[in-house]
């Protein structure tokens, strides 16, 4: 699975296989603040990429521009080799994408959150069966069965019929994962997935991340505040600041020897609020 | 001063339900009509598209600023000018529908409003079609704390709907106007229809409070 592993030098470059992810010179401003500066960023199918920094400095804004809940105001995101913001004319050239075509795109990618979002009018079946129903067009009876399967997946099997209101954080998030798993993306992001939760709820919710990266070929990006988590999990971890990548490299170099002074006072305030 | 002459009540009391019949029409048509248009009238001012947010924009706040009886007027009267003839009650019904569509259409907007934004950051990431994503997570969640507003509109109708009399409809108060020429008496006829108002009020009231507490247990 980690097929990448030199992803120490600046990943501007065209590496040997086609990114599953591309960022190209991608910038975001909120008016006069530049949220994401210019960033170039590949990760490659099946990869595992943890997104650390400091707050503001751009990390949920990676995931949210991704999964197309923000514009970008400069560059090209590449999902599978497709352009997601931008599809080619009749020229060849990029013009801004159409609604249909960035749902075709948007289909590859899929999200968790950190305050969970699930629908609280629905059951837990309902809120997993909704989308491969209503946008994979699966029969009822097809996407009740993958339901279950991915609620017994994340031990969730005997709350079919409760509403999200009746369930713990964890659990919540848990069946969070699941709908989105439903979706069958080839991309997954985790947005803080477990910041809202009690740190013995988090365990479980890590468990079920982890053994989805045991179990698929899934491409990860995770936005997390949980080190130990992210140096045992992530094939790279990305420090973040300003809205660029400010250094990355694998859990051990990232962690064990970093080189620049932001990632070193950023890691050992860190280790001391633990 | 006479007293309230209970033999005389109960001889008018058959042409004050037939009429009664009329006014309920009115109001429960009207209101159906009202409660469709101004969902459709709230999602056209939601959106995107200007050249369609601003026109139903603009005729919600024209509607809502101008008097009910004025606009029945232009229904009944003005329309058939260029084409449009409509019977009194059908223009009434129109008429009372239009103008409460877009007291409806803010309510609706006031609840779009309140489904918080992480829900359509869900509806997003699971890439469902706008309509879907209305018609399923959307709506329900819109509609649960509108739903007295949208009640108390319904009682708003059925105790406006005298001004239709203005255009010659026969509802329950023009019957009982009509009934107080013919004989002098108007103590009693405007007393029932004035209960007639307040029990079918009251009756809607609780009907309302009935279906929140049922959607309240439904989840």
């Amino acid at each position: 699975m980690t097929t990448l592993s030199t992803h120490t030098a600046t990943p501007a470059d065209t590496p040997q296989d086609a990114p599953m992810v591309a960022f190209r010179g991608v910038t975001k401003r909120y008016g006069e603040l530049t949220v994401l500066d210019h960033l170039d960023l590949q990760v490659a199918e099946g990869e595992k990429v943890a997104i650390i920094g400091p707050s503001g400095s751009g990390k949920s804004t990676l995931l949210r521009v991704l999964m197309t809940l923000e514009t970008i105001d400069d560059g090209v995101i590449e999902v599978d080799g497709q352009p997601l913001t931008h599809m080619p004319d009749a020229n060849g050239s990029l013009v801004p994408a159409s609604a249909r075509y960035q749902r075709g795109v948007r289909g590859m990618v899929g999200m968790v959150f950190q305050s969970f979002n699930l629908f609280p009018h629905m059951t837990v079946r309902q809120n997993v069966t909704e989308a491969p129903i209503r946008v994979l067009g699966l029969r009822k009876a097809e996407a009740r069965q993958r339901a279950e399967e991915l609620l017994a997946m994340v031990g969730l099997e005997d709350k079919l019929e409760h509403y999200p209101a009746q369930l713990s954080g964890g659990q919540q998030q848990r069946v969070a994962i699941a709908r989105a798993l439903a979706m069958r993306p080839k991309v997954m992001l985790f947005d803080e997935v477990t910041s809202a939760l009690d740190p013995e709820l988090c365990g479980e919710v890590l468990n079920v991340i982890r053994r989805l990266g045991d179990a698929h070929n899934l491409t990860m990006l995770m936005v997390t505040h949980q080190m130990g988590f992210a140096r045992e999990f992530a094939d790279r971890v990305c420090f973040f600041n300003e809205g660029q990548i400010h250094e990355q490299g694998t859990p051990d170099e990232l962690f064990g020897n970093p080189q620049r002074e932001r990632t070193q006072a950023f890691l050992s305030a860190v280790n001391e609020a633990h | 001063m006479n007293a309230f002459d209970w033999a005389f009540a109960l001889e008018i009391l058959p042409r004050l339900l037939d009429a009664a019949l009329t006014t309920i029409l009115i109001a429960v048509s009207g209101f159906g009509i009202a409660v469709v248009l101004g969902l459709f009238l709230a999602l056209g001012r939601r959106s995107r598209h200007r050249w369609l947010a601003w026109p139903t924009g603009a005729l919600v706040e024209f509607i809502r600023s101008t008097p009910l009886l004025i606009q029945l007027y232009v229904v009944f009267y003005v329309l058939p000018n260029y084409g449009l003839s409509l019977t009194a009650l059908q223009a009434g019904i129109l008429g009372i529908a239009l103008h409460y569509a877009c007291y409806t259409a803010e309510v609706y907007r006031a609840g779009l409003d309140a489904v918080p934004r992480a829900q359509w950051e869900a509806v997003t990431a699971l890439n469902l079609a706008p309509l879907a994503a209305y018609r399923d997570v959307i709506l329900p969640q819109a509609l649960r704390p509108i739903l007295p507003a949208l009640g108390n509109y319904l009682i708003s109708i059925l105790k406006d709907t005298p001004v239709l009399s203005a255009i010659t409809v026969v509802e329950i108060m023009q019957r009982a106007k009509n009934i107080g020429s013919e004989t002098f008496r108007y103590l009693e006829p405007i007393t029932m229809v004035g209960l007639f108002f307040l029990i079918l009020s009251l009756g809607l009231a609780w009907l309302v409070r009935r279906l929140e507490n049922r959607l309240e247990t439904a989840r």
